[in-house]
């Protein structure tokens, strides 16, 4: 067994040593080389926390969120039906919700006003999400006038700033209270935006949500779990697909990295015609070679994951994030927290070092076998 | 099928080990029609050297398997939010029809791969070759079993469709079901531990009997083969439920998860490994009376079984201290 590390070790030095030689040559491989884990790695990490920041965000949402339909539109909800709600057998609690859109001309954005319910600002008072307050320059005590309705303007003090750890989600919010609300989208008083069911046993959700849909039809319930899967399939998706694209990128590698392994020049060729003629075998060279293409990858996909792990955590994927993040006028300014998933690096690698092993194997070979005496003469 | 990163990893992994494996097969014909090791001609000095990078060729692509495999597994774990009722692997390998047999069919790649790679070590060591003819012939074998791992697993990542609607290992594993997972269910824990046991103790004495007097190779890979299957169902039967700590929950894979100390690290991998290195010395063994090997496989047999048995040892070791820590009672009154 040691005999045989050290065997190992000896042909990892002599590789190492052989890289060194030729720094030129190999450096601009393992440019390209970490270039391409790059990309990769930035992807998955970037989506990858996206996902989990949607799970983390959704893990406090309510389990069912009951919506009204008219011909096949989102309608306001009578509130008479949270009474029919409230009384399903498994549900906690129900409460109605006041939430809506509005669009402000003064920066061409959407801001989502919504009514918190548990401490609203008192009337008159606004909270307001870091992405609404940076684009209007605004800060606490200021006021922020919009135009209601009906065409009047509407002045809310700003009472606080919401904190910045939920940007992704508050980043175009403002809280309001739900007399403001009303009044702001003259909204009528005997109706709610939509309903929301605390269900305590989460095998229950699916049958509470059949009976909701047998007693009121006109209206459609969400499970959170279903839109939790969906953003899963969603993030996957576009995860996939930018790996799609860069699939081009690959194929180039691949062919690079093939040319290059194939190409040896006459020098290296040399080399290995007197490693051969003083008592080598194919096998080591091979497993020289082999070395050498480890001592690589290690160093390219090392390198290249940790500039994506960089890229993404430190500097909030600069590259990417207006492609996977999906789009909206007031971009979240959105810290990923960092992690490193074994399942990722696991795919990183048959994306990256797999196939360069693949391509470069043929060349080796060539390569190990040839004769001394043919390059040597 | 859902476009995330790892399918097509798997999928593109598969397809290459798929499509090296067939240019392996090819050569492989070759060597049966033609190989000649007394020849002096240039086609037998091409074939010696081809040699070469198809071994290499061969241990890559049984590598990436192996790799491929812990993915697969890590993969479907990760799936499982996509599915409405799968809570873990078991429910997504259960959304179609070729889950499980895409699993079974990497494992058994796994296995032949291995063996494969032993075989040819012990080749390598004999100055005639005296095993290339078999060895290759087992790659014509091996090879449609790669292809076919490649289609089917194309078939079921090609046939999930998230929503749907699967059994979890709830359902899957529960007393209503049928099938094999429910007939390793109804075991009783305390017959599969007793199998349990007895195997290891069968393995441990014949292991014991080949090292020191070299009798037995075969009855050892048979022995272990079984040991094999009876320590999967043991776990499914009754040491996931200790690790659990609930009577009802027999999943395999939940196992592997962080909320159970990813102790299905410490159990399938060395289960795998000595299996592997088990049926790889019953292979050996059928040539042990040629003459140029029959050293060799002597050393190498010892060896192997040492190795063998040290990872049969810690798988059950580490099966019966995850028994003996649980509070779960399931034999006698506690």
């Amino acid at each position: 067994m040691r005999a045989l590390l050290r065997r190992q070790r000896y042909l990892l030095d002599y590789s190492l040593s052989s890289l060194a030689r030729r720094p030129g040559k190999h450096l601009a491989l393992l440019l390209v080389y970490s270039l391409v884990v790059f990309l990769l790695a930035s992807t998955l990490l970037f989506t990858q926390s996206l996902r989990r920041e949607a799970a983390l965000i959704l893990a406090d949402a309510p389990e069912l969120i009951v919506q009204r339909l008219v011909a096949g539109r989102h309608d306001l909800m009578p509130a008479d039906y949270l009474d029919r709600l409230g009384q399903l057998r498994g549900v906690s609690d129900a409460y109605g919700r006041l939430w809506g859109y509005f669009y402000d001309p003064a920066v061409k954005a959407n801001y989502t006003l919504l009514v918190p319910r548990q401490e609203p600002p008192v009337p008159g008072e606004v909270r307001l999400g870091a992405g609404v307050a940076r684009t209007r320059g605004l800060g606490v005590g200021d006021y922020l006038s919009l135009r209601s309705a009906r065409g009047e303007p509407f002045s809310f003090r700003i009472a606080g700033l919401l904190e910045a750890e939920t940007e992704l989600v508050s980043s175009d919010l403002l809280l309001l209270n739900a007399e403001d609300f009303r009044r702001f989208f003259a909204f009528p008083a005997d109706r709610f935006t939509d309903l929301v069911l605390r269900v305590r046993n989460p095998s229950e959700v699916r049958k509470v949500a059949e009976k909701i849909a047998l007693a009121l039809p006109d209206t459609r319930p969400i499970l959170r779990d279903e839109i939790l899967r969906t953003y899963d399939a969603l993030f996957g998706w576009r995860q996939g697909l930018i790996i799609v694209l860069l699939g081009g990128a690959l194929l180039a590698f691949v062919i690079f990295a093939f040319d290059r392994a194939a190409g040896l020049s006459a020098e290296e060729r040399r080399e290995i015609g007197i490693l051969k003629a003083i008592g080598w075998e194919t096998g080591d060279v091979l497993r020289m070679k082999f070395w050498e293409g480890a001592a690589l990858s290690l160093t390219a996909f090392l390198a290249g994951y940790l500039l994506a792990y960089a890229h993404v955590f430190f500097f909030a994927a600069a590259l990417f994030a207006p492609v996977l993040k999906g789009w909206a006028v007031l971009y979240p300014d959105f810290r990923p927290l960092p992690f490193v998933d074994g399942l990722q690096v696991a795919t990183l690698f048959f994306f990256t070092v797999f196939p360069y092993t693949v391509a470069t194997i043929v060349p080796i070979w060539r390569a190990a076998i040839t004769d001394p005496d043919q390059v040597m003469r | 099928m859902p476009l995330s990163p790892a399918l097509l990893a798997l999928t593109l992994a598969s397809l290459t080990q798929a499509g090296l494996l067939l240019v392996a097969a090819g050569f492989a014909l070759r060597i049966l029609r033609h190989w000649d090791l007394n020849s002096g001609s240039e086609r037998q000095l091409d074939l010696e050297r081809r040699t070469y990078l198809v071994a290499t060729l061969v241990a890559w692509v049984f590598g990436a398997n192996l790799l491929s495999l812990l993915l697969f597994v890590y993969n479907a774990e990760q799936l499982s939010t996509q599915f409405v009722g799968a809570m873990c692997a078991t429910g997504v390998l259960n959304a179609n029809a070729w889950g499980w047999p895409a699993l079974y069919l990497k494992m058994a790649l796994f296995f032949a791969g291995a063996t494969w790679l032993l075989l040819n070590r012990v080749d390598n060591q004999a100055p005639d070759y005296p095993l290339v003819r078999p060895k290759y012939a087992l790659l014509l074998l091996i090879a449609p079993l790669a292809l076919a791992e490649a289609l089917i697993q194309w078939q079921f990542f090609s046939g999930l469709k998230p929503d749907l609607i699967t059994s979890c290992c709830g359902a899957l594993f529960g007393p209503d079901a049928q099938g094999v997972a429910a007939e390793l269910v109804g075991l009783e824990p305390a017959t599969s531990l007793a199998a349990l046991y007895l195997s290891g103790l069968a393995i441990l004495v014949v292991g014991l009997l080949y090292r020191y007097r070299g009798w037995g190779g075969r009855l050892f890979a048979l022995l272990a083969a079984l040991g094999f299957v009876i320590a999967l169902a043991a776990i499914v039967s009754s040491v996931a439920l200790y690790v659990y700590e609930h009577p009802h929950h027999h999943c395999p894979f939940c196992l592997l998860k962080t909320g159970h100390d990813l102790v299905g690290y410490l159990l399938y991998p060395p289960l795998f490994t000595a299996t592997a290195l088990a049926l790889g010395i019953g292979l050996i063994r059928i040539w042990h009376r040629v003459p140029s090997l029959a050293g060799v496989i002597a050393t190498e047999g010892r060896r192997l079984v040492g190795l063998a048995l040290m990872f049969f040892g810690l798988f059950y070791g580490v099966a019966t201290w995850l028994i003996l820590r649980s509070n779960l009672v399931l034999l006698g009154s506690g």
